[in-house]
């Protein structure tokens, strides 16, 4: 969900919309902001399951110190999505444990 | 491994404070920060500060922050930026990890800027997507323009959690409940009068029980807790909320100063430093300011910054002590107006009957958030006048004076000491320009015309909603706790750039209703509302 105007920030710095894949589905946000806002946008609230319980986790601090939000992101595991920029292209993928699922 | 005369860590409001002072003394100065963007939360803050002039006061906390950049960038401050400090060893020198590196500094001063780090608390289904640290609200809505969730639960009545509702609302989601298990509000009732005229209830001696949700939060469980925090059977409530917001209160991150040494406290404000008044620690040389030293606003934390660099500029020799006491004196006394009041760090968790003034508190303010009908008219800044007149409802002696500092005709008096109640001088006349409304950071100054027409009165509300009611718009009269009241209709809207966002609102109600009405809802100003 996207502000679209705000009263006192008034309307957001323009940016330029980008396509990204998010365990495989193509998704658009916009170029530079963090991964885990464009997620958010779209609606994507987990961005991994816990090792031994498989419990869900998504944004938590949202300032890069908490690392509930940690993806695979390019095949790295546990990059925080709320501080690591989008760039086109990224291929995102929700984490299990310390690594993406076999797909 | 690279020598500077002063390290800074941290660049937000307190270290670059520090910076900008040594730096104009010709030290050579560099300042770490693990984020990508200097000015610490100040970026995230978008409601007006309070305090007086020289704590700049009325200004909004982005544009403190966009002031304070552009000091530092003047003075040539260095600031290396996604650094992050890993380590503070004897003879000070830090490790920093720089991407992929650890890099080795060494100071001949170092200052301690780290600021502080959210609390949480568990409760079942605390991990759940959905639930957030109000931090990471603020971050989200006023940093990156994205709605943290629609239904939003608040956890926590202090400063933070009182703002945040606010600018929740203002992000456009709506905020459910407002929920703590004190029995009283914590922060300031002004803040808290902004948050419950908009119509959100306040749940005080309640706390969260349950996260409701499988994948994701769905929904909370409430319950009431006795005075001993344990909740009491039978009491339970299920609030739909898709988003729970938690401000439970800061911890200072003062892990750096704990590991080089210097003596620390466990107090019930954190782990401190022990630190001498110019934020110097028990070893010479390393100083400490901001939250880190003491959680506190960011206003404080810009002066006591300023005292750091200019105590270490002393410590390396680049002022004498006598240049120090002399432009530390002002500092310190302007440090001490934002420590006095009912907020007073002494004052912590002290239940105060008594305003100054002698006037008994607003009890429905500290249980349910607003000061009800009842109680209002004793407070000083309440009057009935005739013709067009402020009425200000700010009954807490807080540090804060812009009403009377704007105040071209002299109506508004609060006087030398800043925490007093701003009360109305009878003698003067309101000329009715609204700028205390708007500068009011409590937003708590309205302007009141009883006999506007015949039958009719007119009330002055400040407005930071979008869409902006335009006159002749018809809504909904609210009172002080968000019920309706009556109809009422919009006379004018004023937009200034002296009122720096903050719309001024004229409506008429019947004149029975002048009293009693402090907010208008035009049936589309928020988009939540059916």
């Amino acid at each position: 969900m996207r502000i679209k105007e705000h009263p006192i920030l008034g309307k957001p710095p323009e940016k330029r919309t980008i396509e990204f894949t998010c365990d495989g589905k193509i998704i658009t946000g916009l170029e530079g902001e963090p991964i885990a806002m464009a997620l958010e946008a779209a609606g994507i609230l987990i961005h991994r399951y816990t090792k031994k319980h498989h419990q869900p986790r998504g944004v938590f601090c949202a300032i890069g110190r908490c690392t509930d939000c940690v993806m695979v992101v390019n095949g790295q595991p546990n990059v925080r999505t709320c501080i690591t920029p989008l760039e086109a292209g990224m291929k995102v993928q929700t984490q299990y444990g310390v690594s993406a699922k076999d797909r | 491994m690279k020598r500077y005369d002063l390290i800074i860590i941290g660049a937000g409001p307190a270290g670059l404070s520090a910076a900008i002072e040594a730096a104009k003394r010709g030290i050579k100065v560099i300042v770490f920060d693990e984020n990508a963007k200097p000015g610490g939360q100040l970026f995230k803050q978008i409601h007006k500060f309070f305090g007086s002039k020289e704590h700049k006061a009325k200004i909004r906390g982005f544009k403190i922050g966009e002031e304070l950049l552009q000091e530092a960038n003047h003075y040539g401050v260095e600031v290396v930026l996604k650094a992050i400090v890993a380590g503070l060893y004897l003879d000070k020198e830090i490790t920093v990890q720089i991407g992929d590196e650890i890099l080795h500094y060494k100071g001949d001063a170092i200052i301690v800027a780290t600021g502080a780090s959210e609390n949480m608390v568990p409760f079942a289904g605390w991990t759940l997507p959905g639930v957030i640290g109000a931090g990471a609200a603020q971050t989200m809505m006023n940093l990156h323009s994205i709605k943290p969730g629609n239904r939003v639960l608040m956890l926590g009545s202090g400063n933070v959690g009182l703002v945040v509702s606010f600018q929740l609302m203002q992000a456009g989601c709506e905020v459910v409940a407002l929920v703590d298990a004190a029995p009283r509000v914590g922060g300031y009732g002004v803040h808290a009068s902004k948050v419950a005229r908009c119509g959100v209830p306040f749940y005080l001696s309640h706390t969260i029980i349950k996260a409701e949700g499988e994948e994701f939060v769905t929904g909370v469980t409430l319950g009431e807790v006795d005075s001993s925090w344990q909740i009491i059977p039978g009491t339970e409530k299920h609030l739909a909320v898709d988003t729970i917001c938690l401000a439970v209160g800061l911890s200072p991150m003062s892990q750096l100063l704990s590991m080089a040494g210097c003596q620390m406290q466990d107090t019930p404000g954190g782990f401190l430093p022990v630190c001498a008044e110019s934020g110097e620690t028990s070893i010479p040389g390393i100083f400490a300011a901001g939250d880190v030293s003491g959680i506190e606003e960011a206003s404080s934390a810009m002066i006591e910054g300023r005292i750091a660099g200019l105590a270490a500029a002393e410590y390396l020799g680049f002022i004498t002590g006598e240049e120090l006491e002399g432009l530390s004196r002002e500092l310190e006394k302007a440090l001490q107006c934002l420590r006095e009041g009912m907020f007073a760090p002494e004052n912590k968790g002290r239940t105060i009957a008594k305003t100054d003034e002698g006037i008994e508190v607003s009890h429905t303010l500290l249980k349910k958030g607003y000061v009800d009908q009842s109680e209002i008219l004793r407070f000083p800044g309440v009057r009935k006048a005739s013709g067009i007149h402020p009425v200000i409802e700010c009954t807490q002696n807080i540090p804060c004076n812009p009403c009377q500092d704007v105040c071209l005709k002299k109506c508004i008096k609060i006087g030398e000491k800043m925490t007093a109640l701003p009360a109305i001088d009878p003698e003067r006349e309101c000329s009715g320009c609204g700028l205390c409304v708007a500068s009011c950071p409590g937003q708590a100054i309205f302007l009141v015309n009883e006999e506007y027409e015949p039958g009719l009165a007119s009330i002055t509300i400040p407005y930071e909603f979008i869409p902006l009611p335009v006159a002749g718009d018809k809504g909904k009269a609210l009172d002080r706790k968000g019920e309706e009241v009556c109809l009422a209709e919009v006379t004018t809207v004023r937009t200034a750039q002296a009122f720096d966002q903050t719309n001024l609102l004229t409506i008429q109600v019947p004149a029975d209703a002048a009293m009693k009405v402090r907010f208008f809802r035009s049936l589309e100003a928020e988009p939540w509302v059916k």
